[in-house]
């Protein structure tokens, strides 16, 4: 039982580093107001871009392009949200298909369809003394990526709720009107939380393919973006909030995988589909059970019009 | 173009009062003072130097602050934070709450205000946001304070009181600036009166040599077509005030310009018939999912005007919305036109003959983007004269819509026009026409004259009497109290949900009144 628990947490712990980063990416930018739907387009060019910078530089200098490529994405949707306040959501949604259609292209033109050349996954720390420990062992033997993922919700939180900056941020998601007389720069701040968003799903792309696999698959990142978004509304905008729906996400992955190799006569019971949507189901639950009982910033997706009050 | 070459001297600790009719460049005037919009052309001089502000930064660097109509405030944050957002307090590079709170409580007893400034801004009362919105200025050091239409939300008791705030001000040598469009309390409170029209300050006066009725003249232009309506509208609104000679407020109030006055409505007009209307413990939800009504009992007879006062978001819109169908009852029980109120449905309203003018033309009344004629047709598009079987029957909506135009003075008269280019007070006006032609037995209005100017303000006005003198039941919310006590032959006061106070026409007591608003008394009759 004990084994089954740490592995389960194992692979918990190694999954969940993409889906934390792009749901805090998500809350950064949805913070400040402004729809993050492209998510998943921005883990795709980050995860595309640092599987593929990995093949000529060191693992972590390729993650931080992934990061460059992700932000690249979302100044694009910045350009077009902030600048010429478009709809936040089609913009967003344009994204993922460039994204998709994009990656798709190149992959298949330059690597083939079977994805890009393995390269030398991030490396896995040991923590001392802390691999024979029953169960708590989980937590040690994963990449940086995981302690990082373990540490970054608690600092954001941090800094939403105690820095001039997170005050800031606060109040031009819920009125940035409030923030403009005060003579603060609305546009400046939206710009900011954006490119912080496409940074941090961009890693999260490109730790799904340096850490959790050691190419760019075909389909990555298969709907974790979406993931991303449904565990910032799960956690209610909150940092910490989207960190545990995300881990509790993450949870349910590691459970139909290791369901599926613990009992492989499940597969003759219920069909791979159905085991393969389990995560998805369970976040469509999670949404449903939710309701109405949301807490989104109060100007989230209006764009923010100087005439118009 | 708001603005066309408008000039205006602000003088160093006056009170200046800024009145003019909605659209007249009021607030754009004040915008461009505050760095919000930049003027096409013309200067701005401060202090004798020529000054250019690119953003509220520049303006609030050089002393002015501004309290906009709509509150600049971000509800989920505390005062203390509202306050200092921008420039805040530090220590070690993360935001110091404590000392925000010491200095913010510091201010506020400078200036001696009222504020807790650990309290989330969405848990105070309107007059108190407006507090905080004022202590957010001169925390940052104004010298001149610019107010819009500060008292449009305010209960009379929260006027008077901001009318000695402002003095004070004055008093501790700070400029206000009061832009404004209540004349008689302009006439109160104010040192000079710069009298804005058509985007020009077309006269500067002082109060006391001018009368409402001067202002108003000035205001709408000697000769304009709506100055006839004026006569008999707002600007002569002190006239058809209700037994207000009762009071004498104290000299320095606000309320206090308000002449002796005589009612203009046969107060035994009243001749009270059918119940259309009986609500016994109505409750229902807000949109937030709070309870909004909490028990309310109220009739509606045929032939009356039953005006709904309070503060804003005491559960008034929603009593309107349970009333046309659009809210489900959570509880209580009553009688509309024969049928029940549980379970009522927009259509089911409808065809028992309740017309609603919404609060919000735009989302509830209008498409924008169809036609007058169309607009006028919608609701009742599927009988007579507006189709004939299957089929629109084209010639008979249209001379309906010039009937209807004509009769309510829409401008441009043109079936054809497309809503959107129409100008509000004339939207108003098509709204308020289609709904009356549908002859309801119960009409429930919403703010029907909020941001119309004079003429279309009078205009509606009549139109709402004679509905009640057809026979017609009236139940008119609204937040403007002069407008309630002017129309209506019974008030009802709401506070939190709840009827905090039931007057009838010969007993109205303005003060009374906004003691119930603010949640004095429970029932009474």
């Amino acid at each position: 039982m004990l084994e089954v628990l740490h592995a389960l947490l194992f692979s918990t712990l190694d999954a969940a580093p993409a889906l934390v980063f792009a749901a805090l990416g998500a809350v950064l930018s949805e913070r400040a107001g402004v729809v993050s739907v492209g998510v998943e387009g921005m883990m795709r060019v980050g995860a595309f871009c640092a599987a593929v910078a990995a093949l000529v530089m060191p693992t972590p200098l390729a993650i931080l392009m992934g990061m460059l490529a992700g932000a690249a994405l979302a100044a694009i949707h910045g350009f077009l949200t902030i600048r010429w306040r478009s709809d936040q959501v089609v913009s967003g949604i344009a994204l993922n298909l460039v994204a998709l259609a994009g990656g798709t292209f190149l992959l298949e033109s330059l690597y083939g369809p079977n994805g890009t050349p393995p390269i030398q996954q991030l490396s896995r720390w040991d923590v001392p003394g802390l691999s024979s420990v029953p169960v708590l062992g989980a937590l040690s033997g994963h990449s940086a990526a995981t302690y990082l993922a373990l540490a970054l919700p608690f600092a954001f939180q941090f800094l939403l709720a105690r820095t001039p900056l997170g005050l800031r941020l606060r109040a031009v998601g819920d009125k940035p009107h409030a923030v403009a007389t005060l003579g603060l720069s609305v546009a400046g701040l939206r710009w900011g939380a954006v490119l912080g968003g496409g940074l941090l799903a961009g890693l999260g792309g490109a730790v799904l393919s340096t850490a959790v696999l050691d190419r760019f698959e075909q389909h990555t990142p298969a709907g974790l973006g979406f993931m991303a978004l449904a565990a910032m509304v799960f956690g209610r905008w909150t940092p910490v909030g989207a960190f545990l729906a995300a881990l509790f996400f993450a949870f349910g992955n590691a459970l139909r995988i290791g369901l599926v190799s613990s009992a492989p006569g499940l597969l003759e019971l219920i069909p791979q589909g159905m085991l393969l949507a389990l995560p998805y189901v369970l976040t469509l639950t999670l949404l449903t059970l939710q309701g109405q009982r949301s807490s989104a910033p109060a100007a989230l997706g209006t764009p923010y019009e100087q005439e118009s009050r | 173009m708001s603005l066309a070459d408008a000039s205006l001297d602000i003088r160093d600790g006056e009170l200046l009062a800024v009145v003019g009719e909605n659209g007249a460049g009021k607030t754009s005037l004040m915008n461009v003072l505050y760095g919000l919009y930049q003027p096409d052309g013309g200067q701005l001089s401060l202090g004798g130097k020529p000054a250019r502000f690119k953003s509220p930064r520049d303006a609030i660097a050089r002393g002015i602050g501004m309290v906009h109509q709509h509150f600049m405030l971000v509800p989920t944050l505390t005062v203390a934070e509202n306050v200092v957002l921008g420039r805040e307090p530090t220590r070690r590079g993360l935001f110091d709450l404590e000392r925000a709170v010491s200095e913010v409580a510091a201010t506020c007893a400078r200036f001696g205000f009222q504020l807790e400034p650990r309290a989330r801004v969405d848990t105070l009362s309107v007059g108190s946001q407006q507090k905080v919105e004022i202590v957010k200025a001169l925390h940052r050091g104004a010298q001149v304070l610019v107010l819009d239409e500060p008292t449009a939300v305010l209960t009379p008791q929260e006027s008077d009181e901001l009318a000695h705030v402002m003095r004070g001000l004055v008093a501790q040598g700070r400029t206000v600036v009061l832009i404004s469009h209540k004349l008689r309390e302009v006439l109160g409170v104010a040192d000079r009166i710069a009298v804005m029209r058509r985007g020009r300050v077309v006269a500067e006066v002082r109060p006391a040599e001018t009368t409402v009725e001067k202002l108003a003249a000035l205001m709408v232009g000697e000769g304009h077509p709506a100055l006839g309506m004026a006569a008999s509208g707002r600007a002569r609104e002190p006239s058809s005030g209700m037994g207000l000679e009762t009071n004498t407020p104290p000299p320095g109030d606000m309320l206090a310009a308000r002449p002796a006055s005589r009612p203009s409505v046969d107060p035994t007009a009243n001749t009270a018939g059918e119940l259309l209307l009986e609500a016994r413990g109505l409750q229902a939800l807000a949109d937030s999912g709070r309870p909004a009504l909490r028990g309310v009992d109220l009739t509606v007879r045929a032939g009356e005007i039953v005006g709904i006062a309070g503060v804003d978001g005491n559960g008034q819109r929603e009593l309107a919305e349970v009333l046309t169908g659009l809210r489900p009852l959570t509880s209580g029980e009553g009688t509309l036109l024969g049928g029940p109120l549980a379970g009522l449905t927009p259509a089911r309203a409808r065809e028992r003959g309740v017309g609603h003018v919404p609060e919000d033309r735009l989302l509830r009344a209008v498409v924008k983007a169809l036609t007058v004629e169309e607009n006028v047709a919608l609701g009742r598009h599927t009988r007579p004269p507006f189709a004939r079987g299957t089929w629109i029957d084209f010639p008979g909506r249209r001379e309906r819509t010039r009937d209807l135009l004509a009769a309510y003075d829409v401008r441009p008269p043109d079936p054809t026009a497309f809503l959107r280019s129409l100008s509000g007070g004339n939207q108003q006006k098509v709204v308020v026409a289609r709904e009356l032609d549908a002859r309801p037995k119960l009409l429930v209005v919403v703010q029907p004259t909020r941001g119309l100017d004079i003429g279309a303000v009078a205009q509606v006005h009549a139109k709402l009497r004679e509905a009640r003198e057809q026979g017609a039941g009236v139940l008119l919310v609204s937040l403007d109290l002069e407008e309630v006590l002017k129309l209506s032959d019974r008030v009802y006061v709401f506070f939190e949900g709840r009827v905090t106070g039931h007057f009838t026409r010969p007993q109205y007591d303005e003060r009374e009144l906004g003691r119930r608003m603010l949640g004095a008394g429970t029932d009474h009759a």
